[in-house]
């Protein structure tokens, strides 16, 4: 943190103009917001909205057409993905993308590439920093999975566990690499109300304790307004709306282009 | 019931990590050692050294090799004979052109060139994903045995290519006996074995799943795939350039480079899917099973089936059934022989119990 902060912190994330096109279609057109840090902001619209493809451009999988991307003080044109993951941006997908033949322990560790310091030949032979520090990584990755309640499960293999399981492991990945900004496409999805509870109680519990901003992708409305400090609406790839929860709720133009339906 | 971990408390992360966990399987595991490099040559014949064991332990070598590749790293490889061949020639042409160049550090040097081979081959990784890797593979595969037919410089200017074993001395003993092969043999695949299980437990072997799972994902969370992927074709090169070598002059003698054909590379395919994919035990089963299964064949054949078939029509009944369990494998147990002892150890932990809990 800045010993000498401003009144108002400037935002972790600003996006500005971003447009994205595939081929002839337009999938993202002119879209701006900013994220403030340590804030929950949520995206979300229709399906087709442009959301993921949203994320997609946030953590360099897909390459914009226009704008730029200000993150953490620097701007980028063209956010590359491992530029994205050394700077502390992490995700989950939607269709879980776990490492599947591999254990809760194994895919968790792996999330914690990037703060390895030993190099692959100390630690094959188990020389020098490497065996320190396996056992250091191990302790960091036991925390987030003591943090997630995932413990019994450990040792087991990813593919076999039930889904919303699943969908916590990934979490625990993506907070195994201590992120500064964590991007969440439907972390909720295909869950019942009880485990959404679930899931929504590690989401807040993972920005109080660890200080993480966060971008989510949700569906459903009553968790939106519940988790988050910031909504933005997306409807055929422009932003429609764009505050507070209490506040967009309130947009007619939102009203009518989403939340019109489901009331 | 002898097979409990009751007692056995793990307060160490350290302990956790350990290659065995339960004391029952270290103490297993030190006893096979034992009788591998005591017991065995002590009793042994040259039959078995010769025809049966060595040819075990360096197939289970070649399979670790391809294993790294296509079990852990998930790119498929019909190249594994071609970096057979080129740690065999390597280390014959460093033996014969460094002067008092000792006959392990040959070797080493030809699994060092077989693995910086295997990377050029493993560029095209880098671009193509899945099956299309194996054209880089197969053309690895036709253009080494191309180079080593056709330029005699490579086999000392000999005909046809055959290259024979240098003098097996190490550290001044003659270790040409069977029982000497054997053990020179041995040694070197324990020590590689062990440092394989080191491998797919450290963070290069996640990382290598990682990118066989999901390999953008692995590219989100910060992994460098180029360099995985690469590593990979080099250590799992450099595993398959030892088995060369150690098959050219632990197991043959002499070899021609139509020793390493595609043939060979099949075989070293089927020791790691019938032994399991991503397991390092599953090579030795595998190996043992493609090792032992065809004397286990001829014996069943010579004792039921002699005077009912003559030998031609038996061969190609053993290839049949051979092919035949392959599939038979391939339907059951997709996860090899491996993941049959897996299943099996853990109910034994339970027995005579039925319920497996964590």
């Amino acid at each position: 943190m800045n010993t000498t902060q401003p009144l108002s912190p400037p935002p972790l994330l600003q996006l500005e103009h971003i447009s994205l096109s595939f081929k002839a279609v337009k999938a993202i057109t002119n879209i701006s917001f900013a994220v403030q840090p340590g804030e929950i902001c949520a995206l979300i619209g229709p399906n087709g909205a442009g959301k993921s493809s949203l994320l997609n451009v946030i953590n360099g999988v897909y390459r914009p057409d226009e704008g730029a991307i200000s993150y953490n003080g620097e701007t980028f044109n063209i956010m590359q993905t491992h530029h994205a993951a050394e700077r502390g941006i992490t995700r989950t997908f939607q269709n879980i993308a776990l490492f599947k033949g591999m254990s809760v322990l194994d895919n968790v560790l792996t999330g914690r590439n990037l703060h390895v310091r030993s190099s692959w030949l100390e630690q094959v032979f188990n020389l020098g920093r490497a065996p320190q520090e396996a056992v250091r990584q191990r302790k960091k990755a036991e925390a987030i999975i003591e943090f997630l309640h995932i413990q019994p499960w450990r040792n087991n293999v990813v593919g076999n566990l039930p889904y919303g399981l699943q969908k916590r492991v990934e979490l625990g990945r993506a907070l195994a690499a201590e992120p500064k900004l964590l991007l969440l496409d439907e972390p909720m999805a295909g869950m019942n109300t009880e485990e959404k509870q679930e899931m929504s109680r590690f989401i807040l519990a993972t920005q109080r304790e660890f200080g993480t901003t966060i971008v989510l992708i949700e569906h459903d409305i009553g968790v939106v307004m519940a988790l988050s400090d910031h909504v933005v609406v997306l409807d055929y790839g422009k932003k429609i709306g764009d505050g507070k929860p209490e506040e967009v709720r309130q947009n007619p133009q939102v009203i009518a282009a989403y939340l019109g339906t489901q009331h | 019931m002898l097979y409990r971990e009751a007692g056995q408390f793990i307060t160490h992360y350290r302990a956790d990590q350990r290659l065995f966990r339960l004391r029952q399987d270290r103490i297993g595991f030190y006893l096979l050692l034992a009788s591998a490099f005591v017991l065995v040559p002590y009793c042994g014949n040259d039959y078995w050294f010769s025809a049966i064991l060595i040819p075990f332990l360096v197939l289970s070598l070649a399979g670790m090799g391809l294993n790294f590749l296509t079990g852990y790293a998930g790119q498929l490889s019909l190249g594994s004979a071609a970096f057979m061949a080129v740690g065999a020639f390597s280390a014959y042409n460093f033996n014969l052109r460094v002067e008092g160049l000792p006959f392990l550090l040959s070797i080493l040097l030809g699994g060092v060139v077989a693995g910086l081979t295997g990377v050029i081959f493993g560029l095209p990784s880098l671009k193509i994903k899945g099956f299309y890797v194996l054209v880089s593979t197969l053309a690895a595969q036709f253009f080494v045995q191309w180079v080593f037919t056709n330029f005699a410089w490579f086999s000392n200017d000999s005909s046809s290519g055959v290259i024979t074993a240098p003098p097996l001395d190490v550290f001044g003993l003659d270790l040409s006996s069977p029982a000497g092969r054997y053990l020179l043999t041995l040694t070197i695949v324990t020590a590689l074995g062990l440092l394989a299980a080191n491998i797919v437990r450290s963070e290069l072997g996640r990382n290598w799943m990682a990118v066989r799972d999901m390999d953008t994902a692995a590219a989100v969370i910060g992994i460098a795939i180029p360099k995985t992927k690469l590593l990979a074709f080099a250590i799992s090169s450099f595993y398959l350039g030892i088995a060369g070598s150690l098959w050219a002059f632990t197991y043959l003698g002499t070899v021609e480079p139509h020793g390493f054909d595609i043939n060979r590379s099949f075989q070293i395919l089927f020791i790691i899917i019938i032994g399991g994919m991503g397991s390092i035990l599953g090579n030795f089963l595998g190996a043992a099973f493609i090792v032992l299964f065809p004397v286990l064949m001829s014996h069943i054949a010579n004792g039921l089936l002699v005077g009912v078939m003559d030998s031609g029509h038996l061969e190609n009944f053993q290839k049949i059934v051979f092919g035949m369990l392959i599939i038979g494998f391939l339907i059951k147990e997709p996860n090899g022989l491996a993941s049959i002892w897996q299943t099996f150890t853990q109910q034994l932990r339970v027995w005579p119990l039925r319920y497996w809990s964590h």
